[in-house]
């Protein structure tokens, strides 16, 4: 099977007041579809950067990316902003959702930018809604929803434009324990429904939902295992 | 998947989400709105009043009868300048040159004299006036110059004029006062002490710039030029041509035989001055030319305050959703669905602010005209204008706050808090 994802010598340094950071210093990845990843690290380790890498926010300085064949460190703007729109579906730590959109509404946007007609996203936007149980709460707006409502919302809206990888950074940071666990139980199921993940987390019982865990350490990938003891969410 | 036209659906996109935005700022908005609002008012505004003044004093600048010119010393509207002193020293068109023009001139249909003083001093009986009344000395033409008709009794005779007989005609407002509640006709009323013998009445034609045009008395001109005149005295000479056709040949006639009459050498102007209903107008209209440039400028200063209030306002607006933008970058907005978003949120706030300023500057400008009676004009020019300086505006101003959020870096934007 093909690579979903390819990183090749990836380096990405920043100037910081004629100081060269090093965010991630030579970093080789590959990622095959249907894998379940989550990414470790202390703070300045690099796992935001590699996280914004893989979600094609951010070109590195040098190396290779190619992201099913397409090669993204030589895009530009817009070429990324497509990309990021048909292949990548972002949940953030903070929901990131329009405040004063409806749920609905929320999941509709990425199919804007896909330049889809308003009868055929309210009809996307939907399914991925009703994919997270979140069928009754479609027009309610965030500050209506709970907390694990809201990054309910923000999966489907990573989820309706069929991206071939979801990227999770710290999905359940802003949550209390249970709405976490409900959270991991919908990554678990994508991931069971043929879904990429990845997963930006510090918490051990987060990564061990992962196949796979990556630990970086000053720009450097330090450990790349499997996980033997998979966590399962008990259904 | 239906895919539709990129441009269409961005646009229409936008506007949708800059309808939301606005509606989620509503204070803030409505501010802007109201900055832009009130440029178009005061554009339109003075442009309504303007018109509708223009309209009526054109109707009422109207006074000439049809195909009729006058031939006077000063002209009817006089801007103090350098100018004035020359017209002071002109001479004074005498009643010798009346009946020289009038003998020598073909093309006329008629020509006839006329002058008028203001004169308090008119009573009847007891009936005394309170307010100055205009006195016109006219011949048996007089009252065609005018467009004025008789109500009652009859018009001068060459007659009166030739033996100086005393009797006058009175407007209506004057025949009120003085016979409240008896027929003016053969009365004899007293000017400056002396007695004259009503004749007739004119008809009513009310009010022209808030003053009545019925408060007059005529007298025949020969009696007026005896009784009231002095050096100062310079008649008027009212032409009127055979007909529209021969309007302008029976004003060149005219002039050419008042230069001959009043000796002007050849390279000369004229020392006279022709007024004509539309010379009046043109005069008016240099006038309020001057006001609409003025209002002009004002307008511009109004709406570039509007713009700049505009700008302020989204460029707080793209500081306020950075994370939003971040977050619209992410899921696959690209620089130009951002730029078109905030671009369009701006155009729509001028442009709703200028449908309000058009609507409240046509309303005031025609209050206006209601309180002053005349009949109302709406500047649809105008109006187009104003809207189409709002989408200029909301462009010009809207491109740079539209610009800088176009350029945010999604992942600084998402981090910021």
């Amino acid at each position: 099977m093909a690579d979903l994802i390819s990183l090749k010598e990836i380096k990405r340094h920043y100037d910081v007041g004629g100081e060269v950071v090093r965010a991630l210093d030579g970093v080789d990845l590959i990622i095959n579809p249907n894998e379940y990843i989550s990414i470790m690290g202390p703070s300045g380790s690099g796992k935001s950067t590699l996280m914004n890498m893989i979600g094609c926010l951010d070109t590195p300085t040098e190396g290779i990316y190619e992201f099913e064949g397409e090669l993204v460190h030589k895009m530009d703007d817009n070429q990324l902003a497509s990309i990021r729109n048909r292949k990548i579906g972002f949940v953030f730590q903070t929901f990131n959702l329009l405040p004063k959109a409806t749920a609905l509404r929320n999941v509709e946007v990425p199919l804007i930018y896909a330049n889809m007609t308003k009868n055929d996203r309210i009809e996307k936007a939907k399914i991925a809604l009703i994919s997270v149980g979140l069928e009754e709460r479609m027009h309610h707006k965030p500050n209506e929803l709970s907390g694990g409502q809201r990054q309910r919302v923000a999966i489907a809206r990573a989820l309706v434009n069929d991206p071939s990888i979801i990227l999770a950074d710290e999905p359940t940071g802003n949550l209390d324990s249970k709405s976490g666990v409900e959270i991991m139980k919908i990554l678990d199921k994508l991931h069971s429904g043929g879904n990429t993940i990845i997963l930006v987390t510090h918490e051990e019982y987060i990564a061990d939902h992962a196949d796979r865990t990556i630990h970086l350490f000053d720009g450097k990938i330090k450990v790349d295992k499997k996980v033997t003891k998979k966590r399962q969410v008990s259904t | 998947m239906a895919k539709q036209s990129h441009l269409k659906n961005t646009i229409k996109e936008s506007f949708r989400m800059a309808i939301e935005s606005i509606r989620q700022n509503k204070l803030r908005s409505i501010l802007t709105l109201l900055g832009i609002s009130i440029g178009v008012f005061s554009v339109i505004g003075v442009m309504t009043a303007i018109r509708t003044l223009e309209s009526s004093v054109n109707s009422q600048l109207d006074i000439f009868g049809t195909n009729t010119f006058m031939v006077q010393k000063a002209p009817a509207i006089q801007i103090h300048g350098p100018g004035n002193n020359k017209i002071r020293k002109r001479k004074n068109i005498l009643y010798t040159h009346y009946e020289e023009l009038k003998q020598r001139a073909k093309l006329p249909r008629q020509v006839s004299v006329v002058d008028g003083t203001g004169e308090r001093n008119i009573q009847y009986k007891d009936k005394r006036l309170k307010k100055t009344a205009e006195l016109s000395g006219v011949d048996e033409w007089g009252l065609r110059s005018f467009k004025t008709y008789l109500a009652d009794g009859r018009n001068f005779m060459e007659d009166d004029i030739r033996f100086y007989r005393s009797v006058t005609i009175l407007g209506p407002d004057l025949a009120d006062i003085l016979f409240p509640f008896e027929d003016p006709i053969g009365k004899v009323i007293q000017i400056k002490g002396l007695d004259y013998t009503v004749i007739g009445i004119t008809e009513r034609k009310g009010q022209a710039f808030g003053q009545s045009q019925d408060y007059f008395v005529m007298i025949p001109i020969s009696v007026y030029i005896q009784r009231f005149s002095n050096r100062w005295t310079s008649l008027g000479i009212n032409v009127e041509a055979e007909s529209t056709e021969l309007y302008e040949k029976t004003m060149d006639e005219v002039i050419g035989l008042m230069r001959v009459i009043r000796k002007v050498p050849p390279k000369e102007e004229n020392d006279f001055e022709i007024i004509s209903n539309e010379e009046l107008m043109d005069t008016f209209a240099g006038f309020t030319g001057g006001i609409k440039l003025f209002a002009g400028a004002v307008s511009v200063i109004a709406l570039l305050v509007a713009g700049i209030g505009i700008m302020n306002i989204m460029l707080v607006s793209v500081t306020d959703r950075i994370k939003e933008i971040g977050v619209r970058k992410a899921i696959g907005a690209t620089k130009r669905d951002i730029l078109t978003q905030f671009l369009m949120e701006a155009i729509f706030l001028s442009q709703f602010g200028g449908i309000v300023g058009v609507i409240l500057g046509i309303a005031g400008g025609n209050l206006i005209a209601l309180l002053l009676k005349v009949p109302a004009v709406i500047p649809m020019d105008w109006a187009f204008y104003g809207m189409a300086v709002c989408s200029f505006i909301g462009i010009g101003f809207g491109i740079y706050p539209a610009y800088r959020a176009a350029n945010l870096d999604p992942i600084e934007s998402l981090r910021f808090e």
